[in-house]
């Protein structure tokens, strides 16, 4: 009970750094961006293969980073120089991305082990801090470098080139009559979505231990159910509320779903239904404002 | 100084929907004229406004900003020199940023845009200055989303975030249209005054004849995608509402139609 109950909240610390590059496309620009399931395992293969060459884990995270910038930056110009509609372009970059995740790891799937002397975060960290138990020690970590992650990202966004990312999903026509180029503003934001999104991917492969070509399937609808979760559970207006209540609902979506994994199995609830759980969980809060206001009608 | 040479704008062109927007519309506007703008529903006068601001771009003739020829230029690189609010009170403004974070868009205006914080204590001062003198109890509310204010406050926003950065051109599509009578003639005093303190060249859309020729120096009529009236000066003072729909009658062979046009109370007819 207690384990699952603190490998649910790593997973979704994890998860929330996914999120919030969801949440810049998907809400800060007004973009859906599906190149998510490609760029996420795109991070974990860039980063196992780095580790595989021997790099550390360190120069391979911030390797892998960089990569979701490019594949962000593709979708981008998909989008913006070649004029083809947004979840087009993401579907693109994403069906791209998996021969070229493929290429980069060599073979469908990886496993990263201390056995063949490949080094993590995570094994560095325990190296370091020998005196506490690691599951603690994963846990403080990970709070500690997501609030790393939101406070750098909350800065980010209230400077000048963060404003104008905000502005953009909410009114171009605005943006562009104060002397911005709309385009270029994509590009970046897009960008930097899919570099939080690698990086999460990376940050889950040392976590799980392994590498696997397919674990990207569904990521976006699991980012936006963590914003849209966030958004129910706290609706904040300011940027810090917004920011932290992605993350939470990054955490309350896993643990839910964990939950339902856990119990579910009285009622033949099975792990492969997971994706039908969070479509549904999805469809459902978006549904619910619209069923709402027919409910008040017919009354 | 904005100079439209032989304008044409076309859409839909070479298909059977095609529409002259614009045709053959010459105009010079010197530095200081507020030119008022009526004519019937589809004239051409928002598409005229898109032009100057680069939001369309024309299939023939130049556009001419203080001798540089902008005719090419996308709407986000001519627009330090234009700022422009629009008849849709939520188009002026992002309605999820807050007013000191929506201002600070406008206050960046011309510059390019760094990784600096946008909002600093001395903008806030600005901003207070600014908004005090509006005088819509909006000093207090640097803080709350825009989303949250009236047509009117987002509206004088709008307006205080067009002219913010110095521009030459101020461009108004029917900006007082969605408001009540009270605060739409707020918006129009706010408006003539910044239009008269920072010098600017401006042109209004209106469909209220009557401010048609109270408000401005200049006021043009258009039909059918060209200017067909064009008064000034002794002329324009002397110029009655009933006057200005008999001058075009007599041009056009026509009634002036618009649905939304506002007659006031000097012309019997309706
Ligand atoms: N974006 C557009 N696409 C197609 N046709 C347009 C567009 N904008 C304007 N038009 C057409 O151009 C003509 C002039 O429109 P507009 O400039 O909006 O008129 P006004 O503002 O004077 O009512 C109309 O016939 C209109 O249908
Ligand atoms: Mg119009």
């Amino acid at each position: 009970m207690y384990d699952y109950f603190i490998f649910s909240v790593q997973e979704g610390l994890l998860y929330g750094i996914l999120a919030l590059g969801v949440y810049i496309t998907f809400r800060c620009l007004d973009f859906p961006d599906l190149t998510v399931d490609g760029s996420f395992p795109l991070g974990a293969a860039v980063f196992a293969s780095l580790v595989y060459r021997g790099f550390g884990p360190i120069e391979s995270m911030i390797a892998a980073f960089i990569a979701g910038a490019l594949a962000g930056l593709l979708t981008g110009v998909l989008h913006t120089f070649s004029k083809i509609p947004a979840l087009l372009s993401g579907i693109l970059t994403m069906t791209c991305l998996y021969s070229i995740n493929l290429r980069i790891m060599g073979r469908p799937n990886m496993s990263l082990s201390e056995n063949l002397g490949h080094r993590t975060v995570f094994t560095m960290l325990r190296d370091s801090f020998s005196g506490i138990p690691e599951s603690y020690l994963r846990l403080f970590f990970l709070i500690g470098l997501i609030f790393l992650i939101k406070i750098l990202l909350d800065l980010f966004l209230q400077t000048e080139i963060g404003l104008a990312i905000r502005a953009t999903g909410d009114n171009e026509t605005l943006v562009e009559a104060q002397g911005i180029n709309p385009d270029r503003i994509k590009l970046v934001g897009i960008s930097l979505s899919n570099a939080l999104v690698a990086f999460s991917g990376a940050m889950f492969a040392q976590y799980q231990g392994f590498v696997d070509i397919n674990m990207g399937i569904g990521m976006v609808v699991l980012g936006l159910a963590s914003v849209i979760v966030g958004e129910v559970l706290l609706r904040g207006r300011i940027i810090l509320v917004i920011t932290l209540q992605v993350i939470i609902g990054a955490v309350v979506y896993r643990l839910a779903t964990a939950t339902a994994l856990n119990y579910g199995y009285s009622i033949g609830f099975k792990p492969y239904d997971l994706k039908l759980f969070t479509g549904l969980l999805v469809i459902i809060i978006l549904s619910f404002p619209v069923i709402k206001a027919k409910f008040r009608r017919v009354k | 100084m904005l100079q439209l040479e032989h304008i044409d704008k076309v859409f839909f062109k070479n298909t059977p929907d095609e529409r002259w927007a614009l045709r053959n519309l010459s105009c010079v506007v010197q530095p200081d004229e507020f030119v008022t703008i009526v004519g019937s529903n589809g004239a051409g006068k928002t598409t005229l406004l898109n032009i100057i601001s680069g939001n369309h771009f024309p299939d023939r003739g130049r556009v001419i900003i203080e001798d540089h020829d902008v005719t090419s230029l996308p709407a986000f690189r001519r627009a330090r020199f234009i700022g422009r609010v629009f008849q849709n009170t939520t188009q002026g403004t992002a309605a999820s940023l807050t007013i000191e974070e929506n201002f600070a868009i406008a206050y960046a205006k011309g510059r390019t845009r760094g990784l600096h914080l946008a909002i600093s204590e001395h903008l806030r001062k600005i901003i207070r200055e600014k908004l005090a003198e509006v005088g819509l109890g909006l000093e207090n509310r640097l803080r709350d989303r825009v989303g949250l204010l009236s047509g009117g406050q987002r509206q004088a926003l709008a307006l205080l975030m067009a002219t913010i950065g110095n521009p030459k051109i101020l461009l108004l599509d029917e900006h007082t249209a969605n408001l009540d009578p009270k605060t739409a003639e707020k918006i129009m005093n706010l408006t003539n005054l910044l239009i008269r303190d920072d010098h600017l060249t401006a042109f209004m859309i209106t469909h209220d004849l009557g401010d048609a020729l109270k408000y401005g120096t200049r006021t043009l009529l258009m039909d059918d995608g060209g200017i067909v009236l064009d008064i000034s000066g002794e002329e324009r003072k002397k110029m009655t509402i009933n006057e200005l729909l008999e001058r075009f009658s007599e041009r056009r062979h026509k009634k002036f139609a618009n649905d939304r046009v506002l007659l006031s109370t000097e012309t019997k007819e309706g």
